[in-house]
């Protein structure tokens, strides 16, 4: 049946824990070797996350954002991948160092990832109850029996019904939304401590997609995790993130607490992108739009990405790439968590 | 219903659709095929389409939106049910009487990357029309022709001689836009046009097309799943569920009025990009998913997941029309609802 509830139960960022943050991402670069040149698909990337804690990466398509998972989780195709500099700290402990060996034992193990497309991310010739019983039979050393059982297990406590009845299914036997919370199950097996979400809710019906995001936000308080969202849609990130990152040209133009982005945007680029949904407030007026086209990782333009497509674009854009400004209130008091890449961020936040 | 929907009688429709049904049949055996079924994709929708109006119809994967707009195109043949084209039902037309009707309406696809031939030049994408109604514009002509519709949409003419590849996501939905453009059509019937496309790409397209519909005076047929896009664009909203509109009205009696409990649940589940209104909402959140169109549950399709259901939901199948409580006041909440319990609730938080 259905349930009608209030949402005020957007969790809390819980106090951080002493020491190093779970994950830290330092100054990451990544590229590709193609023929036509050498694509920098991310171009000094720093951000963190905390136990229980989620940040949202929104971007567009070609901004990085999946680029960047993909390296923390060590999947990138390398070559024509190429991680030239960085750090990803998990632990305190860096990650591109690791020998394949032991990264291996990180993976799945203590981070997990959840992938976009469920369809074609689970295999269409073995069973669910398979699948999600692999985990343990690899990691764990459990037998196919014991495995199955967990699969169940794990099938209910992501509310799929009839657990036990489907766990011999195969998965074009689902649902776009049950296949999802299969993905989600497959990720949560190990009891990872940091979950990569990559556009986990983009292929599903919104009335789907309410209860997908509302299962791995409890899921995730249950089990204290960090969170790292990945996605294009700002609806989405209002809901459950803690903290956003605004990926844009393979950096981040804009970090900032979730409230704090949508109220006041420090960055040129993330205020067109809210100007660009349509409000009911302004219907019948033109959307606004931001023109052009995003950058061309081969040829990224000179001095700020974004120079081309803004409205405030002066001289210094076109030539001098801005840093990652620490935002401060106009007394100078600091805004803590927010930066902005943008000479202008003064003038844009308090303008 | 023979009485024109939505609240403009005043204006002629210029799509009239009745009572349209397309069923696909689940054939059994190899060699001797036999029918043990049908998939229910479009059960009985009727509405109206007026000129230079934008129709949005909304609703989940699976609800039929997409057949209906083949079934518009007469791209699938219907199994029962009208469609009037000024007066003449283009369901049963074929041959020459089809291409003409063609030629008035046509449509834009979702994906551009898969809708536009790889191995074509852009010109000969947009000029393939002219081969099919050569009428519309003679042979010499052509070049020009496509060179204006490029320059209408946005695009540098230049670009005449280049391949689809080489434009972005937003620049192939305007190809796929010229293409759509180009016989001079009445209505144009989008199929999630912006679906694929990035945000910031995603307003230019559609600020795009409010233009055209200005200057060309258009009609349109909008399916999208995105609500906010389709409040945006549309004058009218159609909801549907499981092959049958369960609510249709103007955009503000849809939206601001919603009196079908489908629709409350779909506009609260819209992820609203402002944290702060969205904790202070109320959310429906639907349980389970959209029931198998081979086999749509009894009565009122939505019954299943419905939080108001009874047992009159069970066994006797609402109608769309403007619920009797509703008749005699005069309130926004007078429109076309197929629910038993019809219902004011706001859900938006505006």
């Amino acid at each position: 049946m259905t349930t009608i509830s209030k949402t005020s139960n957007v969790p809390a960022p819980r106090s951080a824990p002493e020491g190093t943050p779970l994950l830290e991402v330092r100054d990451l670069h990544v590229e590709f070797h193609t023929r036509d040149g050498v694509a920098k698909a991310v171009n000094g990337v720093s951000y963190s996350v905390n136990a229980g804690e989620t940040l949202a990466v929104l971007g567009e398509s070609g901004s990085g954002k999946s680029v960047t998972a993909q390296a923390i989780m060590g999947i990138l195709d390398m070559p024509p991948g190429k991680i030239p500099h960085g750090e990803i700290l998990f632990q305190g402990q860096d990650l591109l160092k690791l020998p394949a060996e032991d990264f291996r034992k990180i993976r799945g193990q203590k981070i997990a990832m959840i992938f976009q497309d469920a369809l074609s991310s689970l295999n269409p010739v073995h069973t669910v109850g398979a699948q999600l019983g692999e985990m343990f039979r690899v990691h764990r050393g459990m037998s196919k029996k014991d495995a199955t059982a967990k699969a169940v297990e794990l099938m209910d406590r992501v509310k799929i019904p009839a657990a036990k009845a489907r766990v011999g299914d195969y998965p074009h036997q689902f649902s776009g939304g049950m296949r999802q919370r299969i993905m989600i199950a497959m990720a949560m097996a190990l009891e990872p401590d940091l979950i990569i979400a990559d556009e986990p809710t983009t292929a599903l019906d919104v009335t789907v997609q309410a209860q997908v995001m509302d299962l791995l936000a409890e899921l995730q308080r249950e089990m204290n995790m960090g969170l790292i969202l990945i996605t294009h849609d700002l609806g989405v990130v209002a809901d459950v993130a803690d903290k956003i990152a605004v990926m844009y040209g393979g950096r981040i133009v804009e970090n900032a607490p979730v409230h704090e982005i949508y109220k006041r945007p420090a960055h040129p680029y993330t205020r067109g992108l809210l100007d660009s949904i349509p409000r009911l407030d302004q219907k019948g007026q033109e959307l606004y739009a931001i023109k052009g086209l995003p950058p061309n990782l081969l040829n990224i333009p000179s001095g700020c990405a974004f120079n081309p497509r803004c409205p405030k674009a002066q001289d210094i854009c076109r030539t001098d790439v801005p840093v990652l400004h620490q935002v401060t209130e106009r007394d100078g008091s600091e805004l803590p968590g927010r930066g902005s890449a943008c000479h202008f961020w003064k003038e844009q936040i308090h303008g | 219903m023979a009485e024109p929907t939505g609240n403009a009688p005043e204006r002629e429709p210029i799509l009239q659709v009745r009572n349209l049904v397309k069923h696909f049949p689940l054939t059994q055996g190899i060699l001797f095929k036999k029918q043990v079924g049908a998939v229910k994709a479009v059960d009985g929708i009727s509405f109206d389409l007026y000129r230079g109006e934008t129709l949005g119809i909304v609703g989940e994967s699976g609800c039929g939106k997409s057949t209906v707009a083949k079934l518009l195109m007469n791209l699938e043949r219907a199994t029962a049910g009208e469609v009037f084209y000024k007066g003449q039902d283009i369901t049963k037309l074929s041959g020459r009487a089809l291409k003409t009707v063609r030629r008035n309406i046509q449509m834009v696809f979702q994906d551009p990357y898969t809708s536009l031939n790889p191995r074509m030049t852009v010109g000969d994408i947009i000029g393939e029309p002219f081969e099919i109604h050569p009428e519309v514009a003679p042979k010499g002509d052509r070049r020009r022709k496509v060179q204006e519709l490029l320059d209408v949409v946005g695009l540098n003419p230049e670009y005449i001689n280049r391949y689809p590849h080489q434009f972005s996501g937003g620049q192939r939905q305007r190809i796929g836009i010229a293409r759509g453009l180009a016989l001079n059509p009445e209505i144009i019937i989008c199929d999630e046009p912006v679906s694929a496309l990035d945000v910031s790409v995603q307003a230019q397209v559609i600020n795009l097309m409010g233009k055209l519909q200005d200057e060309f005076d258009l009609s349109y047929v909008f399916i999208a799943h995105d609500l906010s896009i389709v409040r945006h664009i549309s004058d009218r909203v159609g909801v549907m569920y499981l092959g049958k509109m369960a609510e249709i009205g103007s955009d503000a009696e849809i939206y601001e009025h919603p009196t079908h409990p489908y629709t409350q649940a779909l506009l609260s589940a819209v992820p609203v990009p402002d944290p702060e209104v969205r904790e202070a909402r109320e959310r429906i959140i639907l349980t389970g998913d959209v029931p198998s169109p081979a086999n749509p549950p009894s009565g009122c399709r939505f019954r299943t997941r419905c939080w108001k259901a009874e047992e009159k939901c069970a066994t006797e199948e609402p109608l769309l029309a403007i619920p009797t409580r509703f008749k005699s006041v005069n309130t926004p909440a007078a429109h076309e609802s197929a629910c038993h319990f019809a219902e004011e609730k706001a859900v938006l938080a505006v």
